[in-house]
């Protein structure tokens, strides 16, 4: 039901909207900018908005001194291994929950919850003694598993949510249509639930991405992924806000393209389906 | 084909039992149609017939042959569910081929019978479509083609016109009825509504609380009402139910009298009282009347031209032919 | 509805998710309360034996705790703040008819994207620098002095860049629960009289109330443990030494392992309050 609303309003509430959302893009877009500056512009009094040589030269720089790409793959196969993993074992779990629920399933659904919240901190010793008894620690392995572990809980969440919007009818069209098990599951049940789960991947690879607990702190060299790479620009050493833009942007890009995609699953996700 | 039969069938969720258990036989060919108020049954019973749900106790027999065990899809009934419960991802062609693909039908056989199908039921322009793109009319009609092309034995229907306007709910009923005088397949039939049980069915099996209060056809069950909540339930405008000294006057715990069987006169000596709301349906005109010498409003049928006034005093005579008498516990006595 | 079998079924397939989060909860806890009643320095002569709850006193009366849990709180404290107000506000604002919703919507969004240390190492150099930060920039333009954010105002900043950060979390998610307000309601209460501002606190508040409690909750679980945005910008100085990063310092920088073990008891304590009310929410949305 539309309400006409003055054109006026309109224009003034558009250009409210815009000021206020540029100015919370501003930091991101002033890194993208930056990046294609070469250092002394970039510290440039006054600073120099658009008028300046763009050089692709930071990432070349960035590129070669700091081996980039180990971090980035360390970081791709981190973050989608670690969902992978996790969605492979909530699959079963979520669906389980959601099509053959019993009393319990609700307390287990908050109990494992309710792991999601233990702090990081609290664990930090005992996982970083049997990261060293086990050998994980600095190993893509031990991260990928960690991260499975702290994105778990919401994995299983979301595939549940998803799963329970299923309408058990349709299933049970299926059956008087004369469908076994095999086509039940292959015909019916995956076409539907296929969306449910690439929104689930999409939000947790983001997650597990993003996190900077872990991997700031189980990793030395050779399995460190994006985040930690970030943070060795934290020792200042001379003029390198274009190599740290440069890195910057090559560090989020992906996941904000990915990030952009999945805006609603993220209420979904994070909120454990108490708001929708 | 297509003989139903239940034997002792009961359904018990837990401790509670719903169905206790109840015998009933449904002919090759009938409609049958249960109906009954919301919570009495009547979806379970549907879903016992499916296999959806296991029976606790008894046997549910298809064409003589013991079916208790079969899963739904062996049982070679084809059901129409109240949300339609289509495939969203496929499109109408594939939803109505979809039982013929599990059945293994070789394609130009799925192809010929899905037109065949949406020619019939008006969607040859649709098949292409998703459910999601039609409206509520259309997939109901997809929800019938998926059931009418693999030629059930018997047809199930739970509550089908129930998310339909009532223009379309009509035009539906018409087009169920016309189906079944055609493929002449036994179709089971719930809803919750008299009047699509009244307008359909061969035989009305009025259910409450699990149990079944009476089968028969409709005129049966509008002539002779078994209890006084068959009675109730069966003819709209409801039958109106008279008791104390009114209904002792014959010998009866309960009196009860269609409003099609009353009288209304301005100068009578039947029961008096006071014209409430008038309807005018135009063929025919309800009265709402409250007499002076007991409680219920009375509902009367007149004839459509009739126009008294709000608060007009009238006479009102039963037609004691048409009276029917319940003893205390409901039954009918005469 | 269900058999038999498949309930039997049913644990199966739970069995793995059940399994691994229970040994992810219980071996690293059972771990930390071991260790927490230990005098256990491990490049100091390792395990020295036990001191039963000679940490957990320990850590409460260093002269670092209080500090630790004042920081906590004004940096929990004021993100909450300005996060859900002004959430509310941007989140009514998207919600009105405009140009670009979409790309605003986006724009907005963007800043949760963001790895924490990025965000924490953009700020502190590129906007925060008292000589070529852009704030700097802006101070000078209109003829201040330069803040020197990191150093004297260290927690506003820490503030400033984690609510930065959630502020789009709190967005979209009081958007969301904005968008599923039954528009009729509004109108009836136009149709009542109620003027904007009395339909902003008689009904679109209360329908919100819950979206600003799971906010609430879920974000100050989050920030509890907020640990690389401190840890690339002030490393714990300046008074931004958080309950989270006290830990951290006792277990892995100082090795004190008992020392952290008991504070890491006290964090676990801390965020099952918030966590219990969060569960109560969450639990009731279960149901319906």
């Amino acid at each position: 039901m539309a309400r006409s609303v003055t054109t006026q309003r309109k224009v003034f509430n558009t250009l409210l909207a815009w000021l206020i959302g540029l100015l919370i893009f501003f930091p991101i877009l002033w890194t993208i900018l930056t990046s294609f500056k070469t250092e002394a512009q970039a510290i440039n009094d006054p600073p120099l908005f658009l008028f300046f040589d763009w050089t692709l030269e930071n990432y070349a720089v960035v590129q070669d001194r700091s081996n980039y790409t180990r971090y980035l793959w360390n970081s791709v196969i981190i973050a989608i291994g670690s969902t992978i993993l996790g969605v492979l074992i909530a699959i079963p779990a979520a669906w389980s929950m959601a099509f053959i629920p019993s009393r319990r399933t609700k307390d287990i659904l908050l109990w494992m919850l309710s792991t999601k919240m233990l702090p990081a901190v609290g664990v930090l010793y005992p996982i970083y003694l049997l990261f060293i008894q086990l050998k994980l620690l600095d190993s893509r392995l031990g991260l990928t598993i960690i991260l499975m572990l702290i994105n778990l809980p919401i994995i299983v969440w979301m595939l549940y949510t998803y799963f329970r919007e299923i309408p058990g009818e349709i299933l049970e069209a299926a059956r008087m249509d004369g469908a076994g098990l095999k086509d039940e599951i292959l015909h019916v049940l995956t076409p539907m639930a296929i969306p449910g789960i690439a929104s689930t991947v999409l939000l947790n690879v983001i997650l597990a991405w993003n996190e900077a607990f872990w991997t700031l702190n189980l990793t030395a060299a050779k399995a460190a992924p994006l985040t930690a790479f970030i943070a060795s620009y934290s020792s200042p050493e001379g003029l390198f806000y274009a190599k740290l833009s440069a890195a910057s942007t090559m560090a989020i890009a992906p996941i904000l393209i990915l990030g952009w995609f999945s805006q609603k699953q993220l209420v979904r996700g994070l909120t454990f389906g108490a708001v929708k | 084909m297509g003989r139903i039969v239940l034997d002792k069938v009961s359904k018990s969720f837990g401790t509670t039992e719903v169905i206790p258990p109840l015998d009933l036989t449904i002919e090759e060919g009938e409609f049958a149609v249960f109906v009954g108020p919301s919570g009495c049954g009547k979806s379970t019973l549907l879903r016992l017939i499916a296999g959806l749900e296991d029976v606790s106790g008894g046997v549910v027999k298809i064409n003589g042959e013991d079916a208790t065990a079969v899963p739904p899809a062996k049982r070679g009934l084809a059901m129409v569910f109240q949300s339609y419960a289509l495939y969203p991802h496929m499109s109408v062609r594939k939803n109505i081929a979809f039982p013929l693909r599990m059945a293994k039908l070789d394609k130009s056989e799925i192809k010929q019978r899905v037109e065949d199908a949406a020619s019939v039921l008006n969607l040859t322009d649709y098949l292409d479509r998703r459910p999601g793109q039609l409206s509520g009319g259309q997939r109901q009609r997809v929800a019938i083609g998926r059931a009418i092309v693999r030629e059930p034995e018997a047809f199930l229907f739970d509550e089908p016109l129930s998310n339909l306007d009532a223009a379309l709910r009509v035009g539906m009923r018409l087009e169920i009825s016309e189906l079944h005088k055609r493929l002449a397949t036994t179709m089971i039939y719930v809803t919750h509504d008299q009047v699509e049980a009244m307008t359909m069915a061969d035989k009305i099996v009025v259910l409450q609380a699990g149990v079944i209060e009476q089968v028969g056809s409709p005129l049966e069950l509008y002539r002779s009402p078994r209890n006084k909540f068959v009675a109730g339930f069966i003819g709209s405008p409801k039958m109106n139910l008279l008791e104390g000294s009114e209904a002792a006057r014959y010998n009866a715990h309960t009196i009860g009298i269609r409003p099609e069987h009353l009288t209304v006169s301005t100068d009578g000596n039947g029961w008096q009282g006071v014209v409430g709301v008038s309807e005018h349906l135009g063929s025919d005109t309800f009265l709402h009347v409250q007499c002076d010498d007991f409680e219920p409003t009375l509902t009367v049928r007149a004839d459509g031209e009739l126009d008294l006034d709000y608060g007009a005093r009238v006479s009102i005579t039963p037609d004691l032919n048409h009276l029917h008498l319940f003893d205390h516990d409901g039954q009918r006595i005469g | 509805m269900a058999t038999h079998h498949s309930r039997s079924a049913a644990r199966m397939m739970m069995a793995p998710a059940v399994i691994v989060l229970l040994g992810w909860m219980l071996i690293p806890l059972t771990m930390t309360l071991y260790f927490s009643f230990k005098k256990y320095l491990p490049l100091r002569g390792g395990d020295l034996g036990w001191t039963g709850f000679d940490n957990y006193t320990r850590f409460i009366s260093s002269s670092a705790f209080l500090p630790s849990v004042q920081a906590t709180l004004i940096i929990v404290g004021g993100v909450l703040v300005i996060t859900v107000v002004l959430g509310v506000l941007l989140a009514l604002l998207l919600d009105q008819p405009m140009w670009g919703q979409g790309i605003v919507r986006v724009l907005v969004i963007a800043p949760f994207f963001v790895m924490p240390t990025v965000s924490g190492l953009v700020w502190k150099n590129m906007f925060m620098d008292p000589v070529n930060g852009l704030l700097a920039h802006l101070w000078k333009f209109f003829g201040a002095t330069p803040v020197e954010w990191l150093s004297h105002a260290s927690l506003q900043s820490i503030i400033m860049i984690t609510s930065w950060q959630w502020l789009p979390f709190a967005t979209l998610i009081l958007l969301t629960a904005i968008q599923s307000l039954d528009r009729e309601q509004l109108e009836a209460a136009e149709m009542d009289g109620a003027p904007p501002l009395k339909r902003f606190t008689y009904i679109i508040l209360p329908h919100l109330s819950r979206a600003i409690a799971v906010v609430i909750l879920i974000q100050t679980i989050f920030l509890l443990s907020i640990f690389a945005e401190i840890f690339v910008t002030t490393a714990g100085s300046f008074g931004t030494r958080t309950l989270t990063y006290l830990i951290y310092q006792r277990v892995l920088e100082s090795q004190n392992v008992g020392l952290g073990s008991a504070g890491g008891v006290y964090a676990i304590i801390l965020a099952n309050i918030v966590a219990i009310f969060l569960m109560r929410i969450v639990g009731k949305s279960l149901d319906t």
